[in-house]
């Protein structure tokens, strides 16, 4: 399109300064100054993000002790986080922590929510706020009491003695099939409240007309929860999906404190191999290397996400 | 269309761009850092070297730890009022992850505490950070007054390749020593004396496990804490050259040998016979020593740190000793160390008045007021005056190990990536997910990928 071309009036024109003429498009179209606008922010985005990902990049391609000068090894890092079983095994790993991360969450929450919901039990706010609570706490804090939680003379233990089934107790974090469970459950009560919550404010946007009308219609509660509620909070669904991945993807701190990789290697996962490579081993090029692959998996993986909640809230 | 297309490319670019015409990461200067070379002329005068500011790095945060640091410190400044000290103290975590970047900087500190391993100070000496000491050790006369057992741990050649051997790159305040505390009212109860051999110490764990009590209290949940006991195993059934051999990594080792495979197949009768709290994969360390400090277990296969702890838990109930040989009058050996040396930089302005610094804070004086505050002096140590009881015996025990030259390294020395391997090797061992040949067959190939590469 060119300049001439746009010309409402000869009035109109005459008042219009000409720099914005010269800018060009009908009002409300994109204009090259609004590039500066972005400036600011963008300046801030690429020193404190755009840049420290493109130094892993580059970080990624060398073999460096983090003191020496590093040596290139193009794709060889990343060629030996495919080949490493250890790491493939991490990342495995992060996958199941995925389920207690996110999809045991978003089920147990859209249950309590809906109930919370429908209920419209007294005391709301109490429950609300109970339930929310382990979000407020700090992870580390989290991950010390449920070390205690999960001792062999621990509360666990002690409850299941009390119950009568003292051939159920263990060390739980030692042990090899549940020590990733257990971790995974610790994260379960940690991403419950989050995703409870969220969905509660979803669900209070709802109409009530709606359930007026499926009601009318002969629906029972579960066919009034998958034919209103569920299409409704979709979009709180993605989000709450979008955060409890990340949260599981990355986790490193829980699974610092609670059992370092162990017993054996068997609850390792990838944020823990970056930390450990670069500040512990001095690899700061394979440990990149990971980092970057995370970032790619957790791109991909919220970018789906995104995808679906987009689609389902534009239908 | 999708908007997010051209700026993900846009991302990518960017992301691309830099990564291509960005220059080899280390390559700031820092690295083409001089080595200094050993044997130049050496100024022991520091009131001579004028007015001078010494920055040093500490871990020395803790209650007795602080307090020695912080008397020493004002000590120094008194005796050389030219010199000023600014000093910068971290913990342990802290100092570790911050002192790679302080290292490779522009000006970095004077006087730092380095971890002894080889991702820390072995890096460090390869990276030509550290300067070597030997001209100063010669000077200050520290070869006679450490013997090699306790220098080893602060000996790289200049390469930083060999470990245990070659230059002095810093010295130690503390020593620290593995053995084994026991609870005297229980071995009494048990009716067993304190072991002199360690057959007497395997009746003893029987003896206490037909009473019904726990033999031994043990928490592997942190990983670490068995290397500790296998260690402490490992240096009855292995002959310490061999030990020491591996232990630094050296060539030519073997961890497949029968003697290593009887000291991993003891540990798996132990687990059989129930020496260990049930449990302990899944228990922390420090749950388990307090555990022991609260009555519960006879013994404590434990360093020397835990000392002050224990004391003021247990009073006399608890005592200390080496783990005893095969005969009441074997050659005393423990797996041990130091704490962490005091290394000078190699871009330091003032290496003498560094250096004169770390011998300060190393002299006989030194050692007193260590002792004086609830450390282990890693010198002079049977000559301090401490209470009796455990107090005495941990003295006792770390001066009879350094004069017989007994220290055996830390199993996790052996190869960066070995406290790893070796830890989660062993939480395998011992929930017998892997047979003590699977165990070594595995240590053994970390070992040589290491040691051959290493030249």
């Amino acid at each position: 399109m060119t300049v001439e071309r746009v010309a409402p009036g000869a009035v109109e024109e005459a008042l219009q300064p000409p720099r914005r003429r010269s800018g060009g498009g009908p009002p409300g179209e994109p204009r090259r100054v609004a590039y500066l606008y972005l400036l600011p922010a963008f300046l801030v985005y690429a020193a404190f993000l755009l840049y420290p990902l493109a130094r892993s990049v580059q970080l990624s391609f060398y073999r460096w002790d983090g003191l020496s000068l590093g040596t290139w090894v193009g794709l060889g890092n990343y060629v030996d986080v495919v080949r490493d079983a250890g790491l493939r095994a991490a990342f495995g790993h992060a996958l199941v922590l995925m389920v207690f991360y996110a999809v045991v969450p978003l089920v147990v929450g859209l249950v309590l929510a809906s109930i919370l919901n429908r209920a419209k039990v007294r005391g709301l706010g109490f429950f609300r706020t109970v339930v929310f609570l382990p979000q407020v706490v700090a992870m580390v804090v989290v991950a010390v009491a449920w070390r205690r939680i999960y001792a062999p003379d621990g509360t666990l233990n002690s409850l299941l003695s009390a119950l009568g089934l003292g051939s159920l107790t263990r060390g739980w974090l030692g042990d090899y099939t549940l020590a990733l469970p257990a971790v995974g459950f610790i994260g379960t009560w940690f991403e419950t409240g989050l995703v409870t919550v969220l969905l509660l404010a979803g669900m209070g946007r709802i109409s009530g007309e709606l359930y007026e009308a499926a009601r009318l219609d002969g629906a029972g509660p579960v066919r009034e929860f998958l034919a209103v509620t569920l299409p409704s909070v979709r979009g709180e669904i993605a989000v709450a999906l979008t955060l409890t991945v990340i949260a599981a993807l990355r986790t490193f701190d829980l699974v610092y404190v609670t059992t370092r990789g162990g017993p054996g290697n068997s609850t390792s996962v990838p944020s823990y191999e970056v930390y450990h490579r670069a500040f512990e081993l001095g690899q700061v090029g394979s440990a990149a290397a990971i980092g970057v692959c995370l970032t790619i998996i957790i791109f991909v993986i919220s970018f789906g996400i995104t995808r679906i909640g987009d689609r389902d809230t534009t239908r | 269309m999708n908007p997010r297309r051209p700026r993900l490319l846009m991302v990518v670019g960017v992301v691309g761009l830099a990564a291509a015409t960005a220059c080899a990461p280390g390559s700031g200067g820092s690295s083409t850092a001089s080595t200094p070379t050993p044997g130049a002329t050496v100024s022991t005068d520091v009131a001579k070297a004028g007015k001078v500011t010494l920055t040093v790095w500490d871990q020395e945060v803790r209650g007795g730890q602080a307090a020695q640091m912080s008397q020493l410190n004002k000590e120094f400044k008194a005796k050389y009022p030219n010199v000023t000290i600014k000093r910068v103290s971290r913990s342990f975590d802290d100092l570790k992850t911050t002192l790679r970047l302080a290292l490779s900087g522009t000006q970095p500190p004077d006087v730092v505490e380095a971890n002894n391993g080889r991702s820390d100070m072995g890096a460090f000496v390869t990276a030509g950070q550290l300067r070597p000491l030997d001209a100063y050790a010669k000077a200050y006369g520290w070869e006679a007054r450490y013997p090699q057992s306790v220098r080893q741990y602060s000996s790289y050649s200049p390469d930083g390749k060999t470990f245990g051997q070659g230059s002095l790159y810093g010295l130690p305040q503390v020593g620290e020593v593995v053995g084994i505390y026991y609870n005297a009212k229980k071995l009494a109860a048990a009716g067993v004396q304190p072991p002199k051999t360690w057959a007497e110490f395997e009746s003893a764990l029987a003896a206490v496990k037909a009473k019904g009590e726990v033999p031994m209290m043990f928490g592997n949940l942190d990983k670490w804490p068995a290397i500790h006991v296998f260690g402490t195993v490992q240096g009855r059934t292995t002959p310490a050259d061999a030990v020491t051999q591996l232990a630094f990594g050296r060539k030519g080792g073997s961890w497949t040998t029968p003697e290593n495979t009887k000291a991993a197949q003891t540990l798996v009768d132990w687990v059989d016979k129930g020496y260990f709290e049930p449990g302990f994969n899944g228990q922390g360390y420090d749950p388990a020593w307090q555990a022991f400090s609260k009555g519960k277990g006879a013994f404590l296969i434990a360093g020397t740190w835990l000392q002050a702890d224990l004391q003021k838990a247990m009073g006399s109930d608890v005592r200390f000793m080496l783990p005893p040989g095969q005969a009441a009058d074997a050659k005393p050996v423990a797996t041990g160390g130091t704490g962490l040396p005091f290394s000078v930089t190699s871009k330091s302005p003032h290496p003498d008045v560094a250096a004169a610094y770390i011998n300060f804070i190393t002299d006989p004086h030194a050692m007193e007021v260590l002792a004086s505050t609830g450390n282990l002096p890693v010198a002079d140590t049977a000559a301090q005056q401490v209470s009796a009881g455990l107090q005495k015996d941990v003295f006792n025990a770390f001066g009879t190990v350094v004069k017989a030259d007994g220290l055996l390294p830390y199993l996790d020395y052996t190869t960066p990536t070995m406290p790893d391997t070796l830890g989660a090797g062993l939480q395998d061992l011992l929930a017998k997910k892997a047979s003590p040949q699977q165990f070594l067959q595995r240590i053994q190939k970390d070992y040589g990928d290491f040691s051959s590469t290493n030249g």
